[in-house]
């Protein structure tokens, strides 16, 4: 690996959600919800679809508001980026999408490229570099799309289901770089209906169904003893309704 | 007759009749820079439109809609009013020079390129809205970022307008006067000469005028098909 790091936060921000509720046309689709994000480990958001996992994460990052109860970050409002589950890349080369990137943060003009340069080189995307972002392989565009979110130099990194449309090595090469951003000390809040991907990432698990949280809890503790009997379903692999 | 009128066109045309060339080269002089003009107001107009929400503004849209169907005569009219000798800016004595065509066919397709533009900027803008959000870009910052990721459909709408503009007669006709070697372009020469019954001339000006924007349209796709490829 090349010398990238970020710099290790002396304290993880909290997030608190209160009674946090989400609603649109007059339907409740999230909440009320009371939880608290903190530390610097990987947490995985489950549940079947629809159960809320992505409207939770857009509510984090602050790119919706809640109808009703607030959330705040305890400390300071910490950096973040987000991955959705299909990356949403400029029509531009892939260099190009990694130093408009920087840009927006405002890095100088002449330190750019050779950073973009750094983020390709650091996630396997150096023989793309001049490809237009949009022609590259489900797999590549969700690299540069990570790649951008680690110029970021996010806190906290939210990823909606990065690898739901992806094959089993460009699954792999995702995982390898979420655990990336892992060791660099960036806390990870992601969304997933992948029971093996949960069980090979998860610190904690938050599980959700028809927009209520219903679980909060270890890793081991929710594989092992779930606490509810749609967890329990859940973990079997049953269908869900 | 009309066969006879049509092989002194191309004579005409293969011989590169002076007369022929002045009138096409301050046609394309004439509708080129409006065209540019117009883009340069019109593109990040659009692009604000579709991107900022204040009160109003969906009366100027509906405006904007509206004058996309500006009759290129009322268009010329109201230049023709404020250029005239009693006009508000009648002191430039702009009237019946080139600027003042120019300043009208700017007036008659900047509407094309507003709105054309809003719509292309707010399609875009809906699929790429959550990302630029969440690297916290600002709206004066999205105008740009969009523009040129929309470049390809932009150039389709810039040619709407310079297909107008070097199509209409009205607007040009009334503020121009087409007077002989100084505001006279291929459409207005197209009428008088027909009038005239000297269709030998109107036919030649009618041919280069449909190859050129033939030519103008197929260039455009020829970048639109190569940048596509290349974009994804």
């Amino acid at each position: 690996m090349t010398s990238l790091s970020l710099a290790h936060p002396t304290c993880m921000p909290r997030l608190h959600f209160h009674d946090v509720a989400y609603q649109a046309a007059g339907q409740l689709l999230l909440g009320p919800l009371s939880l608290q994000l903190e530390g610097n480990h990987r947490t995985l958001i489950m549940g079947p679809n629809g159960a809320g996992k992505s409207l939770l994460m857009r509510l984090a990052h602050g790119l919706v508001k809640p109808s009703s109860g607030h959330l705040h970050w305890c400390g300071h409002v910490p950096r973040q980026a987000m991955v959705f589950q299909h990356p949403v890349l400029l029509r531009r080369s892939a260099r190009a999408n990694l130093e408009y990137a920087l840009a927006v943060q405002g890095c100088p003009r002449n330190r750019r490229r050779q950073r973009a340069m750094e983020a390709l080189e650091h996630f396997g995307l150096a023989n793309v570099t001049r490809r237009p972002a949009r022609v590259l392989s489900g797999g590549e565009q969700q690299r540069l799309a990570l790649a951008r979110a680690w110029l970021l130099e996010p806190e906290v990194l939210f990823l909606d289901e990065p690898t739901s449309a992806l094959d089993p090595a460009a699954i792999r090469a995702v995982e390898d770089a979420i655990n990336t951003f892992h060791h660099a000390g960036v806390r990870i809040v992601m969304s997933s209906h992948d029971l093996h991907q949960a069980r090979r990432l998860a610190d904690d698990v938050i599980f959700l169904h028809h927009g209520k949280l219903l679980e909060h809890s270890p890793a081991d503790t929710f594989f092992q003893v779930p606490a509810t009997v749609q967890a329990k379903a859940f973990i079997q692999g049953e269908l869900m309704d | 007759m009309s066969d006879s009128a049509f092989i002194t066109a191309l004579q005409l045309i293969a011989n590169f009749d002076p007369e022929l060339l002045a009138i096409v080269s301050l046609s394309l002089r004439v509708s080129l820079s409006a065209v540019i003009i117009a883009a340069f107001i019109g593109l990040p107009l659009g692009a604000a439109l579709a991107l900022y929400r204040f009160p109003g503004r969906a009366i100027i849209i509906v405006v904007f809609n509206a004058l996309m169907g500006l009759p290129p005569v009322v268009a010329g009219l109201s230049v023709y009013l404020l250029l005239s000798r009693a006009g508000p800016l009648g002191e430039f004595g702009l009237l019946f020079t080139p600027t003042a065509m120019i300043v009208a066919q700017v007036i008659l397709i900047l509407p094309i390129l507003v709105s054309l533009t809003r719509q292309r900027i707010e399609e875009l803008h809906g699929e790429y809205a959550e990302q630029l959000s969440s690297m916290s870009v600002s709206k004066a910052r999205r105008i740009p970022t969009l523009l040129w990721d929309a470049r390809l459909a932009l150039i389709t709408v810039i040619l709407a307008g310079l297909g107008r503009a070097s199509a209409e007669v009205g607007a040009v006709m009334i503020v121009g006067g087409n007077i002989d070697g100084v505001t006279r372009v291929m459409t207005t020469a197209i009428v008088l000469e027909t009038s005239k019954g000297n269709l030998a001339l109107a036919l030649g000006l009618g041919l280069i005028l449909m190859l050129l924007v033939a030519l103008l349209n197929g260039m455009a796709y020829l970048i639109g098909e190569g940048t596509k490829r290349s974009l994804g």
